[in-house]
């Protein structure tokens, strides 16, 4: 399949490998890389990247899967949300079973409350036109890639008219969370593996504090085997030279301004807020809300929620979110934590780090 | 959180459904013929009778129409195989329907012819049945249930304990497809090329397998979690490793494609009309050419093999040379596609 076939080559694939072991080799001394989205951590574990890099390289996750790091408290306003009379709650599949305080939103609908699953915010609104005597509440979750689809939905049920569309608005915006992250005197990251998709909307430029104020290189990688591969391959050159520059690996998609057009939709619909990040905490200017003039989509502005008190738990997702310790170093995971019965988010999404080393770890996860 | 009501992952193949089948279903039943949990139930009447293939499905898909099929074929093709894996000659069927209240006849009409000319081609006799009706909004249209009884010929002996290390794994033909092609219906989703299920009846492509029966241990058609649940609990259930590799798990292109757009993994994806054969070594060659002659077999493939280590896991050896755990589906991708 085009596209798909030629970065999944054997031959190049082994080529990459043996470049990526004589630099590694050359630097001689241990090098830790991040990857930030949740896609690459499924790629890197689905095609076993990290069981063949030299030992003295290191992949760990960071905080890039959006079903992760929504807060627990978007969650249960969620389950509030279904619980109101007449209202159909539409989600993409992940989020279904994220934990919430005392539900997740399949608990929920296994009580009979209307939760349905769609592929894009359209479907939702689409499930909103035909069922007008309803009010249909989307749980706007996503980076920078899905907030244009949702922005562009908007702009349509304002046009045609839709006054029984809502949505709940949970966005998050990947820089200010690197940025949260590098600030953190724990982290020792060498170089980023950056989201792919999320660059295609922002460009490279967003990205230029990592290079220039932190002197860490980064490249904005594809999710194909070979585009990780050779990510690496270009991410240890840059470590071996001693330089920080942001290249673009995955160019195919993302040029370093993004893509204006979808700016331009976010602009309009969206403006920038502090928001919560499960395991993270608060993060200054990382989320969006909407704009006044589109707050009548704001399920938040029509009703009040009584949201239960949360629980703590000895969950250790926000320093597996931060790449400070690896899951199996948690005591919670695999025993307490499964993703049948996640406790912490990062269990939650198939895409999750911890979800990820449960189901991929293999034979070195273990 | 509540855990104490039953959701769509109990029913998904995965880890949830096997763990309140064995909670629930086998602590209360269980005897030796149920505790085998093959697809049908091999069993002998008296002692000097034959031994005969019992089974029983229930079909709830949405939609009821597809690409490739429908409900009431689905549901003879879904029995059918049901007892052909386990090398059985299906014989006769029992058909129960719950109906809604408003469904049109003409709808039910088209299901029924449906059914007949699966039952024909499969050589099959429906020969009992139910019909119920319930109100409206307390069952989805239609869902189907059928049961059905074959003939086990003697020197057949498969199960899904059977394998053995060494054994060679063959994958009947392209898999996914029909979760793929139900998903793509039911979402309205377009692509180019219409994705179509695979439903079929098997029981002619085993007859010809069975030709070398002896040296077939273990069948099972990957219906409910895909390709990645049927390896699993043949792992399990025979205390073997087994070893798959990526690239020769076979695809058609527009399926692999959807899937990259949707992002699901075509390995948890179900069939119905494949089947996964583990075959004696010296003998994989000649079946495997056997099976290529038929026409549900045309696209057949030795995918991988049965191994000593890692007992009870698969592990998948992927493009780039390394090898990752496949493990049991844990949530629902898809609900209702059978």
């Amino acid at each position: 399949m085009k596209y798909v076939d030629e970065f999944r080559n054997a031959v190049i694939a082994k080529r990459l490998i043996k470049k990526i072991k004589d630099i590694a080799r050359r630097i001689d001394r241990q090098v830790c890389l991040m990857e930030v989205c949740g896609t690459h951590t499924v790629a890197i574990f689905r095609s076993g990247i990290r069981e063949i890099l030299p030992q003295n390289i290191r992949i760990i996750s960071g905080p890039g899967c959006p079903v992760c790091v929504t807060a627990q408290e978007d969650i249960d306003k969620a389950v509030a949300v279904c619980q109101l009379p007449q209202t159909i709650v539409t989600t993409f599949g992940d989020m279904m079973k994220v934990p919430g305080t005392l539900h997740s939103l399949t608990t929920i609908a296994a009580r009979g409350y209307d939760v349905r699953l769609v592929y894009s915010a359209l479907n939702a609104l689409d499930i909103a036109q035909h069922n007008p005597t309803k009010r249909v509440v989307h749980l706007s979750v996503g980076f920078e890639t899905t907030a244009p689809t949702i922005a562009a939905t908007l702009m349509r049920a304002r046009k045609e008219k839709i006054n029984n569309f809502f949505i709940l608005c949970a966005h998050k915006l990947i820089p200010p969370a690197l940025r949260a992250l590098l600030s953190s005197p724990k982290i020792k990251i060498s170089g980023f593996i950056l989201p792919g998709h999320v660059s295609t909307i922002i460009g490279a430029r967003p990205y230029r504090f990592i290079s220039e104020q932190h002197k860490i290189c980064a490249v904005i990688a594809g999710f194909e085997p070979l585009d990780i591969l050779q990510s690496v391959a270009v991410l240890l050159e840059q470590i071996r030279q001693g330089s920080s520059k942001i290249v673009i690996q995955y160019s195919r998609c993302v040029k370093d301004r993004g893509n204006a057009k979808a700016q331009q939709v976010l602009k309009r619909v969206f403006s920038i807020c502090d928001t919560n990040w499960r395991g993270l905490g608060t993060i200054k200017k990382s989320g969006y809300r909407l704009r006044p003039s589109f707050k009548n989509f704001d399920i938040e502005r029509h009703i009040k929620f009584e949201l239960p008190r949360q629980k703590q738990t000895n969950c250790r997702c926000g320093d597996v979110l931060q790449g400070i310790i690896l899951p199996f170093e948690c005591k919670l995971f695999k025993k307490a934590c499964t993703p049948e019965k996640p406790i912490g988010p990062c269990m939650v999404s198939s895409e999750g780090t911890c979800a990820a080393y449960y189901r991929y770890g293999g034979r070195c996860g273990q | 959180m509540d855990n104490k009501r039953i959701t769509l992952a109990h029913g998904n193949g995965g880890q949830k459904m096997q763990k309140l089948i064995n909670e629930l279903i086998i602590s209360n039943f269980g005897n030796p013929i149920l505790d085998r949990m093959d697809d049908s139930a091999v069993l002998s009447l008296s002692q000097d009778a034959g031994r005969i293939a019992f089974t029983t499905d229930s079909f709830v898909v949405t939609p009821i129409f597809f690409p490739g099929g429908d409900i009431g074929k689905l549901a003879i093709c879904g029995t059918v195989n049901d007892l052909a894996v386990m090398g059985a000659k299906p014989q006769f069927l029992s058909v129960g329907f719950i109906i809604e209240e408003g469904l049109e006849i003409s709808i039910l009409k088209k299901i029924i012819i449906s059914m007949r000319k699966a039952a024909k081609e499969a050589q099959v006799k429906i020969v009992c049945g139910d019909t119920k009706v319930v109100n409206k909004n307390k069952c989805d249209r239609i869902f189907i249930n059928t049961a059905g009884i074959g003939t086990v010929p003697p020197g057949v002996n498969v199960s899904s304990k059977f394998a053995k290390a060494k054994d060679v794994i063959i994958a009947s033909g392209t898999v996914a497809e029909h979760g793929i092609a139900i998903l793509a219906q039911r979402e309205g989703i377009k692509f180019n090329s219409v994705l179509s299920s695979d439903c079929a009846s098997l029981n002619a492509l085993v007859s010809v397998m069975l030709k070398y029966a002896k040296a077939i241990r273990v069948m099972r058609d990957p219906t409910r979690g895909g390709l990645a649940a049927a390896l699993n609990e043949i792992a399990a259930s025979s205390n073997v490793g087994i070893e798959i590799d990526e690239q020769n798990v076979p695809l058609k292109a527009n399926v692999k494609g959807a899937c990259e757009i949707l992002g699901l993994d075509p390995l948890y994806l179900p069939s119905e009309g494949r089947l996964l054969a583990f075959v004696r070594p010296d003998k994989a060659k000649v079946i495997l050419k056997r099976m290529r002659q038929h026409l549900l077999g045309k696209g057949a493939r030795i995918i991988g093999k049965v191994v000593n280590s890692h007992k009870k896991h698969v592990y998948l050896n992927t493009v780039s040379g390394s090898s990752r755990i496949l493990d049991m589906p844990v949530e629902e991708q898809l609900p209702r596609i059978c």
